[in-house]
């Protein structure tokens, strides 16, 4: 049964230093208020895994929390690239980055290995790029029924799973909605699971395409409402597309994104 | 060259995406990639394939959003969609087995044979002079759509002999290699830039000059191409952005991530 706490209660207790950390959400539900949590916490040496590692691991990679990056796509969507990856990537700023790079395809039959619990899985892909030359979690394997050769890719199998959802009941039982991503995969591929909501509420109305994660495979929730700015909680917020753009800027250099980093993270405690 | 033409009231970047949505037939199911094909191909929808159909990476098939979205997951997407899948979903059952007509996409360097590269430019993998977003869905979009249409502006930083890293692999060294690889999709069979539409020989699978837009010059896509690009017998030139056209596009363009 999942346990409701507050945030920073929750991090501090299921996110430790050199944990393999999966922070879900396509676009829609990212959990930046738990990211921010995990960065006032100062964590190090985390293995950070996310398709998209947009602006939220662009903030936890620049604040120094990991050392290593599962991802498929490192860029600020519609914007352009990540000023603080990129100055990991290229100058070990503000610590050395280890990279292990995938393509989405790759990275969500990843997760669905996991949460299947499969040792891999196989996908038609990859063939011809030289990704397949690059990341060693990339290889042939060859069909027992065909012959045909395909790709196979090794499960994940994060520590622990932050994902946003709209809603949890007062028992734990989480309700997403809208575009719900990796988000179930991620959860059922980990250990444990920290799920941020922007509200508990006594009964979760049944929602045409919602997903459900019932209680028992949730280890803790958290209120954390608006906890996925800038990103958005369908049917609770839309996309601070301004943000995202302003976000360029304020990356792009190490001194403003200090600055950043101490007004808006180290300054701030926890919502809730 | 004495002839004295007036100005042209559109920008060359309005050209290419002019180009890039009639390149969309209508009823066609695109999987459309933020930023110019995403642009282009909300335009089609509005003008010459208002049967469009509209998936984007986020899981949202045949969205209809009534602005332009900033990201492939914008609540619009959601919002409008016939249907809305997970991630695993949409690349699995919709993406890989073939079922989608035309993958859209962009490239921050191209090479003869449309192989695209978004990782990494100049020094090794490890080391490299600028690391790119990486490859996000385009490795099987490439890889599985019927055929692939490719949107980016013409320079010779972007078209290169070769590119630095194979993100997506496009006709891959030349002719039998996408059959040699098990690639099911069709690759490139347009790239469309501020300067012109390229597609590949039928035999040579070099990407050919066969189009030109009004006004652009076959020099100054040479001058613009990192190799010696060849040149269609039958080189034509691209019909100019109509008043319709223009007005739609910079409406739209006004409500990218719904700014009104």
């Amino acid at each position: 049964m999942a346990e409701i706490v507050p945030l920073a209660d929750a991090v501090s207790e299921l996110v430790r230093d050199g944990d393999t950390v999966a922070m879900e959400g396509f676009t829609h539900l990212i959990p930046f208020a738990a990211g921010h949590e995990i960065i006032r916490q100062r964590r190090r040496d985390l293995t950070l895994v996310r398709m998209t590692p947009d602006v939220i691991y662009d903030q936890l990679i620049g604040a120094g929390c990991a050392r290593k990056l599962v991802f498929s796509w490192g860029g600020n969507p519609g914007v352009g690239s990540l000023h603080r990856f990129r100055d990991a990537v290229q100058n070990s700023w503000p610590v050395p980055l280890e990279i292990e790079e995938h393509s989405h395809a790759g990275m969500a039959n990843r997760y669905v290995a996991g949460a299947a619990g499969l040792p891999f899985a196989v996908l038609r892909g990859y063939t011809g790029t030289d990704l397949a030359e690059q990341t060693e979690t990339i290889k042939p394997i060859t069909c027992p029924f065909t012959g045909e050769v395909l790709t196979a890719v090794p499960a994940l199998r994060p520590d622990v799973a932050v994902v946003h959802a709209q809603r949890a009941d007062r028992d734990g039982n989480v309700q997403m909605w809208g575009i719900t991503g990796v988000q179930k995969e991620a959860v059922l591929a980990s250990s444990r699971s920290l799920v941020t909501v922007e509200e508990v509420v006594d009964t979760l109305e049944p929602l045409p395409g919602a997903v459900v994660l019932p209680s028992w495979v949730v280890t803790k929730v958290s209120v954390a409402p608006n906890g996925a700015h800038p990103s958005y909680a369908q049917g609770y917020s839309v996309r601070d597309n301004e943000y995202y753009q302003a976000w360029d800027a304020i990356s792009r250099d190490r001194d403003s994104f200090q600055r950043w980093l101490d007004e808006s993270v180290f300054a701030t405690a926890a919502s809730a | 060259m004495t002839e004295v033409t007036a100005a042209p009231d559109w920008s060359a970047d309005e050209m290419m995406t002019v180009a890039a949505s009639r390149a969309l037939r209508d009823g066609a199911v695109c999987f459309v990639g933020i930023g110019l094909p995403s642009t282009a191909a909300n335009l089609a929808r509005r003008t010459t394939a208002p049967g469009l159909v509209l998936v984007y990476e986020s899981g949202t098939i045949g969205a209809k959003p009534d602005y332009l979205p900033l990201s492939i997951g914008d609540g619009i997407l959601a919002d409008t969609a016939d249907s809305v899948v997970s991630v695993p979903e949409i690349f699995n059952y919709w993406l890989q087995p073939g079922r989608i007509d035309v993958g859209f996409l962009g490239a921050a360097q191209l090479d003869r044979y449309g192989n695209i590269n978004t990782t990494v430019i100049g020094g090794d993998y490890a080391n490299p002079k600028v690391r790119l977003p990486g490859a996000g869905g385009a490795p099987e979009i490439a890889a599985s759509c019927r055929e692939v249409i490719v949107v980016v502006r013409q320079s010779k930083r972007t078209f290169v002999d070769r590119v630095d890293f194979v993100t997506s692999v496009g006709f891959g060294a030349g002719p039998g290699d996408r059959e040699r690889y098990g690639l099911r999709g069709g690759g490139p069979r347009t790239v469309i830039t501020d300067l012109g539409v390229m597609e590949p020989d039928p035999v040579s699978c070099e990407l050919t000059l066969t189009r030109l837009h009004p006004g652009v010059t076959v020099e100054q896509v040479r001058e613009a191409t990192g190799w010696e690009i060849a040149v269609a017998d039958d080189l034509g030139t691209t019909e100019p952005p109509t008043p319709a056209e223009l007005t739609i596009l910079r409406e739209l363009e006004k409500t990218k991530g719904g700014k009104r």
